[in-house]
């Protein structure tokens, strides 16, 4: 298996990326699907925003519009914000911790197609009749009255995908749990990596009531069950907890990974070590855990009564206390460091302010009277996209440009980069700020339209032209990848300089088998401790260069996942009389994946080894290589 | 940077302007300008956190400015290596009590207001006549309107809902369909209509709605229900109890036969074609497949939200589907009979609706 | 791994599950994955217990007139039991004797085959006494609830199955002993349900 450093041709590419099970791949795979889904979710936020632009606008019917806002909340959520995140969990938490690989390469590979299978179906819901229009939080009682296929493309695309993120999830757990570099101890990760941990944990408890309410929408809708229909015994209120359970564990799903990225930008650009780590560390878990005991905050007005709802608001308040420790061990961090306003570090600049605004506004929603007033207005649109936006969406631009040369070899353009930024970031205020206010105005949230005579033209026409600005920091964005893609202008193993943890001791981008020899953890922030020392390597070593075992490629996740796919549309036309092959589709389909996952079980695969000469003539070819497999 | 932050700085200058400028909004829908108690209540409760947030935001502010300023590599130079600070003990247990304590003084008006604000316990009070103290209305949401029931009068109406000002009027609200809410922004915060069960709550109606510019508060749905929700509107008036106690009596009377000669015509059409769906006496039923129309001559609006006059209502008759997008009415054609309306029909509908009230 | 290595009653390590890198991730991550599972039984609780009874207006079926003891009682014990003999075959995987192992393994699969079959005569009679799937939200709720589990036992039983069939030749190693420990891990927990489907759905719905 001598197979490093070779030229390959565009289909064996295609080939190794369809194949692969190397978790920098998959990383690049995640990124690329998840950026497309940021697009197409962005090109539905521009369209609400025309729409919106002034009163009685017919941009849009009013039944476009609904599937608009549906599939925007879905697709940013579930299939850009989530994906991309992965992306960066994929590249970089693993040689955060010193490991070859994830836990589960294969695993690896299919949640990633599962992902990639359930979104694409999603997706094609456009061209088959009619997208999802019941709202991506999809209430139990409009989504039964719902015509045509939408919901049933929701529920099924949402399965398959949530239970790709559901493996992701477990996969990071278990390599963190078994696969530390010895020295890394739980108090020497990296704070991404312990993010990422945490997130996955939630991912692990939070994804189950997810499907487990999917499913009896798939059954109430497809098969005649009746767990939501009213008339035959059901509740629909069943719905708003189970997805609640999950949606608000989602919401950490998302943040804390996005706080994850910007205390390791804190860190270096500050070329100081985290202050407060533990109180950090401690604070990440008190975020996970209260993040479960909240959710009903998002159903005050539903009539649950005062006790539930004064329980609910004040849990709710108390989650503001370890989120303000956060905030305030950053500053604490840059406060005596020596700041270099690099783009991630003027996003991470830039998300203090933004965040604190939407973390306030969640405060003043806790309080449950209050939130009968901002509940379903605009208020909470403003809010959700200050958290999502001012707190996800920032980190992802950060750790785009931040990661960018680990993940590529290459460093984006700073100058186009601050384009993005300031577009981005005055159209982000602008868009959203007002809204508000539109919200303290009486504007209900998801109404494809308003008249003239409710005082919102000016507001919304604001908002409006701020996304604008939105859409050119992304186009600028575009640009500079192209650009830096197009110069290949190939960067060392610390390209920022001030890198503190492992991934900036190897080259960008690694090697396949990441470390040729295991290193050894010396503490926090192990590189920086071996730069302080004058270590030209940047690392100790755990164990002599030996052999390395590697596991093979496999093509099965992709049919696996394939499989839901066709499975899907079977389950999807199941009781539409014109399609009598729909049970057959559903056999073949689940015929396909059970029979990928028997192959799987009984052929044995023990992976390969690179042998010890390779790993000392590819270290002499400067090491970052790329291997076929 | 510096150029970033003059940048800053003008853009909250202007934004700050133009809320200004554009005041609180019309104080038909506007939550920051309460016209009753309960809408106060969440106003007190809105600037109080709005308070303490700010105070919040003004500390972290201040930090950060400082700190993005005071310690730029441009002005500390390349090679200076900061201290590795590990963390403070005393300042994590300051920024762990200090919000706790302001999350306290946020608690405790929330814990009381959310009891109060759900008392309902004086809903089903009665004198010592048996007769109920307060008034209740029933409201029951269709796809896309509002039935307004009056158990104790025994009278129904749809779409604007009368109401006394200075009481408590308490609500029983259930959904005909699929999830809706229930929301006037000015008088009170919004509480979800289910299809399984009913929830209740009350509103205290403190401004006469004759002194606004249009006359009535406006309602709206708040929860997405299809294509219309955004039209879904409905209007309130309040008034005093006098005024209100005239006007349920009115409804309570035996509506008269159409006065003039085209309004007994539209009334002819209106017994073939609508009556099916569409009661014209203030006695009901509730739970017909359309809204009750006794009062449509002294509604604000067509449909609930397209303006009063003829013209929108003919459009309105003869093809909802253009207005208001899957709802549940037939078209002109289909109640007609397989004809569409003639403009006569419609005239002399349009007049008949129109000369429909019980305002004198 | 050296699939060819051929090891003794002596060599074999006192736990072969944990014993590589693979079979210790396989260990983590599955016992992470059953704790996904109970959520997902847990949500199935929930739902059960919020649509107990619950029907159209004229529905008759409740809990207490539908569910009868005797049957459900004795496919609770044959599912103990054979959660007790998969015991056994893991006592004798440890002990690197792959005959015995296979033959309790034998022995639990066709206990778990009656209880299925037990479970299909049970569902076949509710249904034909008009209480079928789309009958009301209750039977839709006991029928996903029940028959979820129903369908991890057929889960559980093919990967049984599967693993003895492809086995069966070569005996124990460190490659497949990891997989047959998390087999018999996945029956005790599709036990472990039962239990509180038998509690939860059965005994309170006769007895309350």
């Amino acid at each position: 298996m001598s197979s490093l450093a070779q030229k390959k041709g565009f289909g064996a590419v295609i080939w190794d990326y369809l194949t692969t099970v190397d978790h920098k791949k998959i990383a690049i795979l995640y990124l690329i699907s998840g950026g497309f889904f940021f697009l197409v979710g962005g090109l539905e936020a521009m369209m609400i925003r025309i729409q919106l632009m002034k009163a009685g606008n017919d941009f849009l019917s009013a039944g476009l519009y609904n599937e608009m806002i549906t599939m925007h909340g879905t697709t940013m959520i579930f299939l850009a914000a989530m994906p991309i995140l992965l992306a960066f969990m994929n590249a970089i938490m693993p040689l955060q911790i010193g490991a070859r690989d994830v836990a589960f390469p294969f695993l690896n590979s299919l949640g990633f197609w599962l992902f990639f299978f359930g979104g694409i179906f999603l997706n094609l819901s456009w061209f088959m009749g009619g997208a999802p229009d019941a709202g991506w939080t999809n209430y139990a009682s409009l989504a039964l009255a719902s015509e045509g296929h939408g919901i049933d493309f929701y529920s099924l695309g949402l399965t398959i995908s949530g239970f790709g993120t559901l493996i992701a999830g477990i996969n990071f757990l278990v390599t963190i749990i078994n696969m530390r570099a010895p020295g890394m101890t739980y108090m020497r990760m990296p704070l991404f990596t312990w993010t990422t941990f945490v997130a996955s944990a939630l991912i692990l408890l939070a994804f189950p009531p997810l499907t487990v309410g999917l499913f009896f929408m798939v059954f109430d809708r497809m098969f005649g069950a009746n767990f939501f229909v009213v008339e035959m015994g059901g509740n629909t209120i069943i719905w708003e907890h189970l997805f609640w359970i999950f949606g608000h564990p989602e919401v950490y799903i998302l943040i804390l990974p996005a706080f994850g990225i910007f205390s390791e930008i804190f860190a270096i650009f500050s070329r100081k070590r985290l202050f407060g780590y533990t109180a950090l560390v401690f604070a990440t878990i008190l975020i996970g855990f209260y993040g479960f005991m909240v959710w009903a905050h998002h159903m005050f007005t539903v009539g649950l009564g005062p006790t539930a709802n004064a329980v609910f608001a004040l849990a709710t308040m108390i989650i503001a206390v370890p989120t303000g420790i956060k905030i305030f061990n950053w500053l604490l961090t840059i406060w005596g460091g020596s700041i270099k306003f690099t783009v991630p570090m003027v996003y991470a600049i830039a998300f203090i302010p933004s965040f604190v605004a939407g973390g306030v506004t969640g405060v003043m929603q806790a309080i449950a009277p209050l939130d009968y007033q901002l509940h379903d207005s605009y208020f909470i649109v403003a809010h959700f996209h200050y958290v999502i936006v001012g707190g996800v969406v920032l980190a992802i631009l950060a750790g785009t440009h931040l990661y960018w040369p680990k993940m590529f070899g290459t460093m984006l353009s700073e100058k186009l980069g601050m384009v993005t930024f300031w577009t981005f970031f005055i159209g982000f205020h602008l868009t959203f700020f007002i809204q508000h206010f539109l919200g303290l105005l009486g504007m209900p949230r998801r109404v494809y339209t308003f008249g003239a005579d409710q005082g919102w033209d000016l507001f919304n026409a604001i908002s409006s032209l701020g996304a604008l600005f939105m859409a050119i920091g992304v186009i600028v964005l575009l640009i500079n990848v192209v650009i830096t893609s197009v110069k290949n202008v190939r960067v060392g193993n610390d390209p920022w300089e001030d890198g503190r943890t492992l991934e900036w001791a190897i080259p960008s981008p690694p090697p396949f088998y990441n470390f040729a020899q295991t290193p050894l953890v010396r503490g926090l922030d192990t590189y920086w401790i071996e730069k302080m020392e004058g270590n030209k390597e940047g690392m100790v070593y755990a164990e002599p260069i030996g052999d390395v075992h590697m596991p093979n490629g496999s093509i099965i996740p992709l049919i696996m996942s394939f499989g839901m796919f066709v499975a899907s549309f079977g389950a999807l036309y199941f009781q539409d009389d014109t399609k009598p092959w729909a049970l057959a589709v559903l056999i073949i389909g689940l015929g396909i994946t059970f029979g990928s996952m028997l192959v799987r079980s009984l052929k044995d695969d023990l992976g390969f080894h690179i042998t010890k000469e390779e790993l000392l003539e590819d270290a002499k070819r400067g090491g970052n290589t790329d291997g076929l497999k | 940077m510096m150029k970033g932050l003059t940048n800053w700085r003008l853009f909250a200058l202007l934004t700050a302007l133009l809320v200004f400028l554009s005041g609180c909004g019309r104080e038909e829908i506007s939550t920051l300008i309460p016209a009753g108690k309960v809408a106060q209540d969440q106003f007190n409760l809105l600037i109080l956190s709005t308070i303490v947030m700010t105070f919040v935001i003004i500390v972290v502010s201040v930090i950060f400015v400082l700190a993005i300023v005071k310690f730029r590599r441009s002005k500390l130079g390349d090679d200076m290596i900061p201290e590795q600070v590990e963390g403070s003990a005393k300042l994590e247990f300051i920024w762990t009590a200090v919000p706790i304590v302001l999350l306290l003084i946020l608690a405790v008006p929330t814990v009381y207001s959310t009891f109060d604000l759900a008392d309902v316990t004086a809903m089903d009070s009665t004198d010592e006549e048996g007769n109920q103290e307060n008034l209740t209305v029933n409201v029951t949401a269709y796809l896309y309107w509002w039935e307004f029931e009056y158990p104790e009068q025994g009278i129904v109406t749809a779409q604007e809902l009368v109401v006394p000002t200075d009481e408590r009027v308490y609500f029983n609200l259930i959904s005909a369909d699929i999830k809706h809410s229930f929301w006037i922004p000015s008088v009170g915060g919004k509480l979800d209509v289910n299809p399984e069960n009913v929830n209740k709550f009350y509103l205290e109606f403190d401004q006469e709605s004759s002194e606004l510019e249009d006359g009535v508060f406006y309602g709206k749905c708040a929860e997405l229900c299809g294509p219309s929700h955004a039209l879904m509107d409905f209007k309130v008036k309040s008034v005093d109890r006098e005024e209100f106690d005239q006007w349920v009596a009115s409804m309570q009377e035996e509506p008269e036969p159409a006065a003039d000669a085209l309004a007994q015509e539209g009334e002819e059409t209106f017994a073939n074609s609508c009556i099916g769906c569409h009661a014209v006496s203030g006695a009901g039923p509730a739970g017909m497949p359309g809204p009750n129309l006794t009062t449509f001559g002294d509604r604000n609006r067509v449909a609930g939200f397209m303006e009063h006059n003829e013209e929108n209502l003919k459009n309105w008759i003869q093809d909802p589907q253009e207005y208001k997008p899957g709802n549940l009415m037939p078209d002109g054609q289909t109640n007609n009979g397989g004809e569409p309306f003639s403009e006569q029909e419609l005239d002399a509908l349009a007049a008949y609706l129109m000369s429909l009230s019980v305002e004198e | 791994m050296d699939l060819n290595k051929r090891y003794t009653a002596q060599s074999w390590p006192d736990h072969p599950e944990t014993a590589t890198l693979e079979g210790k991730n396989k260990f983590v991550g599955f016992w992470l994955l059953l704790a996904a599972e109970s959520v997902t039984f847990a949500s199935l609780f929930a739902t059960y217990l919020a649509l107990k009874d619950r029907g159209p207006e004229a529905s008759e079926f409740t809990a207490s007139g539908l569910f009868e003891l005797p049957l459900v009682f004795a496919m609770t014990m044959i599912l103990l039991t054979s959660s007790l003999t998969s015991v056994y075959a893991m006592h004798h995987m440890k002990n690197h004797n792959f005959k015995a192992m296979q033959a309790w393994l034998g022995i639990t699969v066709f206990l778990g085959l009656t209880f299925l079959g037990l479970e299909i005569y049970e569902f076949n009679h509710y249904v034909h006494l008009g209480f079928g799937y789309t009958t009301s939200a209750f039977s839709a709720a006991f029928f996903t609830l029940v028959g979820t589990h129903g369908a991890h036992v057929l889960f559980g039983l093919s990967w049984f199955i599967a693993l003895m069939v492809r086995n069966s030749k070569r005996g124990l190693n460190m490659y497949n002993a990891p997989k047959f420990y998390l087999a018999a891990l996945y029956w005790h927990f599709i036990d472990v349900v039962w239990v509180f489907i038998f509690t939860v759905v059965y005994l309170m719905g006769v007895i309350g």
